[in-house]
């Protein structure tokens, strides 16, 4: 029997998809298995193709594979579009009964079942639970108890009442039974269930949950897909903490009152998609000049320009690294798992205020929009510090004062961090300014306060390199002569890649680099190996070029640039082909 | 907060840069006195600055301050005053910088009602970039990018803020030293977004809108029979083309902040050293 089970539904956007698929995700995650979400949407609300595809198996999974085993198909296209991952044990679900699906094309070697999705759910109190009769349908060919999926819908729909969720049910059991009564077959699968307990959420669920574990209180944005989540989420829950949420009017103004709350010496962020990244730019630099600690998310998503904002890709690496006029120091964090989201959005506030510096948080949009299953540890709250660096109060303003008993919040240190004092501390009033100014914060054009002040704004990066941990998370074989490198959402999908790699024998030395300014120094890893491999969701090799900067040797490069993320199979594939190539070359 | 704060506390140890002349000088005296008026001291007030000559006023004043980038003033006064409730948020800039780059941001912040208080120095002219035509020039007024004048009507800011849902609207001299710091200061006391034009004359570079031309075409509403919490009185005055008024035109006495509407309370830079005490249930929603 399989346990590996990888199940989808698709539609029309509008069919409720999205929310039925996240109803499975939720009944399979109570029942004690690990889920891993991907979504194929467009960019648009009504009309056009959406699929929620759920793999789940009793071992954590980190990515998808070319494999559906039960579809339930809304349209003929859902069918059309995953041809190529049905298999001849798949199942796939229909409604028969509506005309439009009436003379549905399965293929010759899968299993069709055509249930009365629609008449069922009117049976059932409404129309409108066809996705309901499915699911229980789906639980029957999986073998997997319908209990499990009735704790899902208490919590989908025990807002709205008991009658609903008793309809909601009931919709289950009458898709449950029809299996049963009308196909007298034995399906492949039978799936397990434990006793483990887990939590399910996104990549933007977990930077808006670090965001108030870390104590953060203000956020603005302006909404854009994929980010607008992470606004979603802390809307409605940051209040509980005394902290608010603002939808400004567009990015600039978003970025320029997160800075403002910052100033006030909240912890603040703001959240956006790489075209709201080209709208903040101009303030990035002030944010940086004036030395106000600030967390920028960017959920990339696939660009230029709109490019496409539904899709997958990792191209904004350089704007964020290098986009400013100007030379800006900061810090650029690139989350590489769902908790890493959680960790490294705590570690960003950190970082901020202790170097007083912007930080990027830079995600993606193939983990921002996944659910995945974690044990709930993984989110552990006792573990979270806060670290608001060097602030002073009234009592040691003094040490910081100018022979005229001005305050110096500028003032060039050893370390490059100053003096910090929120706003309304006695005796620390000063300005800050995007000009170059002196330690007071006063405008100036002397040559020698000029370099001084550049040296001691970069010396915090050296400081950062000096006094934090940047290494990256190493996976594999570490005595192999090959060395895969990426960044960002590939690390799941390699994590797995290696274990197909290992079957044929192919051994793997993985590093999955999330600090990408500051960052390690891979000099002596790169060099070590015999050949070395870049990967990313990306046509130009954004990070490989940078490692090629930093270790001046030459590396190999996989790139996908194609809208989805990669999947394990197919990167092991890849790699298995760029070493083959490497010997018969 | 002490009583015994004069207008001076406010002063930086800077000198102005302006010119000699200038109507900033004015308007900036005008805004330490209301400061000053009002019980505030440079440790819980905080100045926020566009660009331009008008945004140089915080250099030139004491406070807690922020000198942004062009246009961005008021989303940064509203996180400051939102994250800090306790403080006097006041946002300083020129016409270029706030109905210009930052016209968007006017109409919203006018429209989101933080309580803070907006001193746009008007003087229909791009001083610092030396005298290029603003959003308030005249349409025949030559400049070095509209040699025969920009050949569209100005902005009116006043008309703008009210089609925007002003709770409160102001107009100011900036050498009527006493009418234009009790202009400021109502607009500070007043709840919610106090939002003043001040007329601030550039003596460089516009020879039209002189302090000799304001001085003649000036009408003071506290010698007209005009009362601000009228509307419609407010409205028929803000669109009287041919008149510069001077004084509160506008009032809603009913106005409630927006921190009030949502909720919004405490100093936000006071946190706990680690997460918050319930913060484990926010793991448990996922459940
Ligand atoms: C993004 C950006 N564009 C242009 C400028 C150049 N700039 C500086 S001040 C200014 C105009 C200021 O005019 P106004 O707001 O009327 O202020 P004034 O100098 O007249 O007081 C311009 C265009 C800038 N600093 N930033
Ligand atoms: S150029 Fe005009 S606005 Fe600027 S300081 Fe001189 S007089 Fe004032």
């Amino acid at each position: 029997m399989m346990q590996d089970l990888n199940w989808a539904i698709g539609g029309e956007a509008g069919d409720g998809i999205d929310s039925t698929g996240k109803i499975f995700a939720q009944a399979l995650s109570r029942a004690g298995r690990h889920v891993f979400t991907s979504k194929d949407f467009a960019s648009r609300i009504r009309g056009g193709y959406t699929a929620y595809k759920i793999r789940s198996s009793t071992d954590q999974v980190e990515s998808v594979v070319d494999r559906l085993d039960i579809l339930v198909a809304l349209t003929q296209r859902t069918i059309d579009e995953n041809l190529d991952e049905l298999h001849e044990d798949s199942v796939i679900i229909y409604d028969g009964e509506r005309t439009e699906m009436e003379d549905v094309d399965i293929p010759g070697e899968m299993i069709g079942l055509s249930v009365p999705l629609r008449r069922l759910a009117e049976d059932a109190g409404g129309a409108i639970m066809q996705n309901t009769v499915a699911l229980g349908a789906a639980c029957e060919v999986a073998q997997f108890p319908i209990e499990n999926l009735d704790s899902a819908l208490d919590k989908k729909f025990g807002a709205k009442g008991e009658a609903i969720v008793e309809n909601n049910k009931e919709a289950a059991r009458l898709g449950e039974e029809y299996v049963q009564e009308e196909y007298d077959h034995d399906f492949a699968y039978d799936i397990e269930t434990t006793d483990n307990d887990y939590v399910l959420l996104n990549g933007d669920e977990a930077i808006g949950m670090g965001a108030l574990a870390a104590g953060c209180r203000f956020y603005s944005g302006y909404p854009i897909t994929p980010a607008t989540n992470v606004m979603e989420y802390l809307m409605g829950r940051i209040q509980h903490f005394g902290g608010t949420v603002v939808q400004a009017e567009d990015e600039l103004s978003a970025i320029n009152m997160a800075l403002g709350a910052a100033r006030a010496g909240a912890r603040s962020m703001t959240a956006t998609s790489g075209p709201g990244i080209d709208l903040m730019t101009e303030t990035f630099g002030l944010v940086a000049q004036s030395e106000t600690p600030l967390v920028i998310v960017d959920v990339m998503r696939s660009g230029p320009s709109t490019g496409m904002p539904t899709k997958q890709e990792q191209g904004d690496l350089n704007m964020t690294l290098y986009g400013g006029h100007g030379e800006i120091p900061r810090f650029v964090v690139a989350p590489t798992t769902v908790s890493e989201c959680f960790q490294k959005t705590i570690e960003a506030f950190n970082f901020a205020e202790k170097y007083q510096t912007p930080v990027f948080l830079l995600a993606d949009l193939a983990m921002a929009v996944t659910e995945q299953t974690f044990s709930p540890e993984e989110f552990d709250m006792d573990a979270v510090e806060v670290d608001r660096g060097k602030i002073v109060d009234e009592n040691d303003i003094e040490a910081w004062t100018d022979e005229q008993g001005r305050f110096q919040p500028h003032f060039p240190t050893a370390d490059g961090i100053s003096p910090r004092a929120f706003p309304g501390t006695t005796g620390g009033a000063h300005m800050s300014t995007g000009l170059e100014h002196n330690s007071l914060g006063r405008r100036t054009e002397d040559t020698e306060t000029r370099v001084e002040q550049v040296d001691k704004r970069n010396r915090k990066v050296e400081t950062a390199e000096e006094k934090e941990d940047l290494s990256p998370r190493e996976f594999g074989d570490s005595d192999s002569d090959t060395l895969v490198i990426s960044w960002g959402s590939n690390e799941g999908p390699m994590r797995e890649a290696l274990g197909f790699l290992e079957d044929d024998d192919v051994s793997v030395r993985f590093l999955s680099v999330p600090y990408i300014f500051p960052r390690p120094d891979l000099t002596e890893d790169v060099e070590a190996a015999d050949e070395v491999i870049v990967v990313e969701c990306n046509e130009t090799g954004q990070f490989a070029n940078v490692i090629e900067h930093d270790t001046l040797t030459r590396v190999e490069r996989i790139n996908k640039y194609n809208g989805i993320r990669f999947k394990a199979d197919e990167l092991a594939d890849e790699i298995k082909a760029k070493l083959g190539e490497e010997v018969t070359a | 907060m002490s009583s015994d704060v004069r207008f001076t506390d406010f002063k930086s140890d800077k000198q102005p840069t302006w010119c000699p002349g200038c109507g900033d000088f004015g308007t900036m005296n005008g805004m330490m006195k209301a400061l000053a008026e009002t019980g505030n001291d440079p440790d819980n007030t905080f100045v926020v600055a566009g660009i331009g000559c008008s945004g140089k006023i915080g250099t030139f004043m004491h406070s807690y301050a922020i000198h942004g980038v062009h246009g961005r003033a008021l989303p940064v006064g509203t996180g400051v005053k939102l994250a800090n409730p306790d403080l006097e948020v006041m946002v300083a800039g020129g016409d270029g910088d706030g109905y210009s780059i930052g016209a968007g941001h006017f109409i919203h912040a006018v429209r989101r009602n933080v309580d803070m208080s907006y001193v746009v120095m008007d003087n229909r002219i791009y001083g610092l970039t030396k005298g290029q035509a603003s959003p308030t020039s005249r349409e025949d007024f030559e400049t070095s990018t509209t040699p025969e004048g920009p050949k569209q009507p100005p902005v009116n800011p006043l008309a703008l803020a009210l089609s925007a849902g002003a709770t409160f609207i102001a107009q100011s001299f900036s050498t009527d030293a006493r009418r234009h710091a009790e202009i400021v200061q109502k607009a500070i006391e007043h709840d919610g977004f106090g939002f003043v034009n001040v007329f601030s004359p550039c003596v460089t570079f516009n020879d039209v809108d002189t302090y000799d031309y304001f001085r003649d075409a000036i009408v003071d509403l506290a010698d007209e029979d005009h009362d601000s919490n009228d509307y419609d009185a407010a409205k028929e005055k803000i669109l009287d083309a041919d008149k510069e008024y001077q004084g509160v035109i506008y009032q809603d006495e009913d106005s409630v902040p927006y921190s009030e509407l949502h909720g919004i309370e405490g100093n936000m830079s006071e946190i706990p050293d680690g997460a918050p005490e319930d913060a484990m249930d926010l793991v448990r929603e996922f459940y």
